[in-house]
């Protein structure tokens, strides 16, 4: 349950946390709207439970579950990561959780199981983002991971931020976290994991695919074509101070996962 | 149609038009004064100013349009006064983003100049908008006559600019610059109809 859950001391940072009330509305969340506040004012009726998970592909256990027996084995755990989005800024979040190998271990990927991919829900009367005639992004919003990145200690999948359960903007009933990626990677509300051999077509890579990667680490040597990677503004700001910090490879996380993309060239995998 | 005013209301038209041109400004002092811009009052900040920046080119684009086509000639007096709020706008978007973006880094400052197009085109904008600026009273309206005209032209540089700087910014949605879009082009098209098209008046721009 949320509320024993016990701090990982070996997932967490010392770094000043973002307030409950920014987290909670400021963020993107492109089914609710495109300004970072839309979220939390049109995402307050969403319904999150009900909640089934579809399992597919490259599994020996597959099929529909509800969310609470997916969760109900695991002890929570709570994780203080840094979140940078892509758009050079930053946020330092409590969230609380399971460690996303364990979650999918249990439905045994098999050999072919190369990739991990997750769907959001597509729900146009509740999400009217989904709707949007001028948006150049297709429904319903899919990312994806290596398995190997999937595996890693640091995934996690979050049911809740601060001690309480997710709040609807924020991806509830249970979301991605990814924290050496940019955030797009941390796909919300999440209905669907798929086990695949083939990399999965994702949402921002295939919308834009020079601007955003697959892989899409944090990497202050690679800008985006908008916006320097190599500095971020840590949320919250103030107009006395901009909180301008330099960005590091991973997010911060390189011990954890630079070993994934040895070999890799970096600039060309971004 | 033709509106016209008379000269007494003119006074407080031109009065309304003036203070009502502070309102956004006003706005967002009062949201950021009051703690309502959310995590990040900087972006909102500078992309609320940016934005009234262009809304005041753009309906300076179609000050000549309208007159011309509608007989608005009162409008015609608001001209330079709108193009001034635009400028006002446009330096309180540069300077917002300096201090509350970039905190004045001068590598940073640098490094957005000279590397992302999107504010090469906006700088370029705000620096090509000086000279029309400098060049907006009467006096040098009369002294400069012709090329007075032909100086002012580079409104349209100026907006194809933003535009560019508008359209790079695009994420996902590309509503705004589409609205932007096709007010430039039917500037730009009314523009060269009076140049091309059918002769009528002479009285150009």
């Amino acid at each position: 349950a949320l509320n024993d859950a016990k701090k990982n001391a070996a997932f967490s940072t010392q770094e000043k946390l973002a307030p409950y009330s920014n987290i909670i509305t400021h963020n993107n969340f492109y089914e609710f709207g495109l300004s970072k506040q839309d979220p939390s004012r049109r995402a307050q009726g969403f319904k999150t439970d009900p909640w089934s998970v579809a399992i597919e592909g490259e599994a020996a256990k597959t099929g529909v579950f509800a969310l609470e027996d997916l969760l109900s084995p695991y002890q929570m755990e709570e994780r203080i990561y840094r979140l940078r989005c892509v758009e050079a800024w930053s946020m330092v979040i409590p969230w609380i959780g399971i460690p996303l190998a364990d979650m999918l271990k249990r439905f045994e990927p098999n050999s072919k199981a190369k990739y991990v991919e997750f769907t959001t829900l597509y729900a146009p009367e509740q999400m009217p983002g989904q709707k949007g005639v001028f948006s150049t992004l297709d429904w319903p919003y899919v990312e994806a991971l290596r398995i190997d990145e999937a595996m890693n200690p640091l995934a996690f999948m979050a049911t809740g931020l601060y001690g309480q359960a997710m709040p609807p903007q924020n991806g509830a009933p249970f979301r991605l976290v990814v924290p050496w990626k940019y955030g797009f990677k941390s796909i919300k509300s999440i209905v669907k994991i798929r086990f695949t051999e083939e990399m999965p077509i994702t949402t921002w890579n295939s919308s834009a695919p020079k601007e955003y990667g697959f892989y899409a680490n944090v990497n202050p040597g690679v800008d985006h074509p908008r916006w320097t990677q190599k500095t971020e503004r840590r949320l919250p700001s103030s107009l006395f101070s901009p909180n301008i910090i330099d960005t590091q490879p991973f997010n911060g996380y390189g011990d954890e996962v630079a070993h994934l993309y040895s070999g890799m060239d970096l600039r060309k995998w971004f | 149609m033709v509106l016209r005013i008379n000269p007494k209301n003119s006074r407080v038209l031109w009065w309304g038009v003036f203070l009502g041109s502070l309102l956004p400004l006003v706005l967002l002092i009062y949201d950021a004064a009051t703690n309502r811009l959310g995590a990040d009052p900087a972006k909102e900040i500078v992309l609320e100013l940016g934005l009234w920046a262009a809304i005041f080119l753009w309906v300076d684009l179609w000050v000549s349009p309208l007159k011309r086509r509608l007989g608005l000639g009162w409008l015609i007096r608001f001209r330079r006064l709108l193009g001034l709020y635009g400028f006002f706008y446009a330096i309180l978007h540069l300077v917002a983003f300096a201090t509350f973006m970039v905190g004045w880094r001068a590598d940073l400052l640098f490094q957005e100049l000279s590397e992302r197009p999107y504010i090469i085109m906006g700088a370029l904008a705000v620096l090509l908008l000086i000279p029309l600026v400098v060049t907006s009273t009467k006096g040098m309206q009369r002294r400069l006559g012709k090329s007075w005209k032909m100086l002012h032209r580079l409104v349209f540089v100026i907006s194809i600019l933003v535009m560019g700087h508008i359209i790079w910014m695009i994420r996902a949605d590309y509503l705004d610059a589409i609205v932007f879009g096709i007010l430039l082009s039917g500037a730009l098209v009314e523009r060269m109809s009076l140049k091309w098209g059918p002769s009528q008046t002479k009285s150009v721009l």
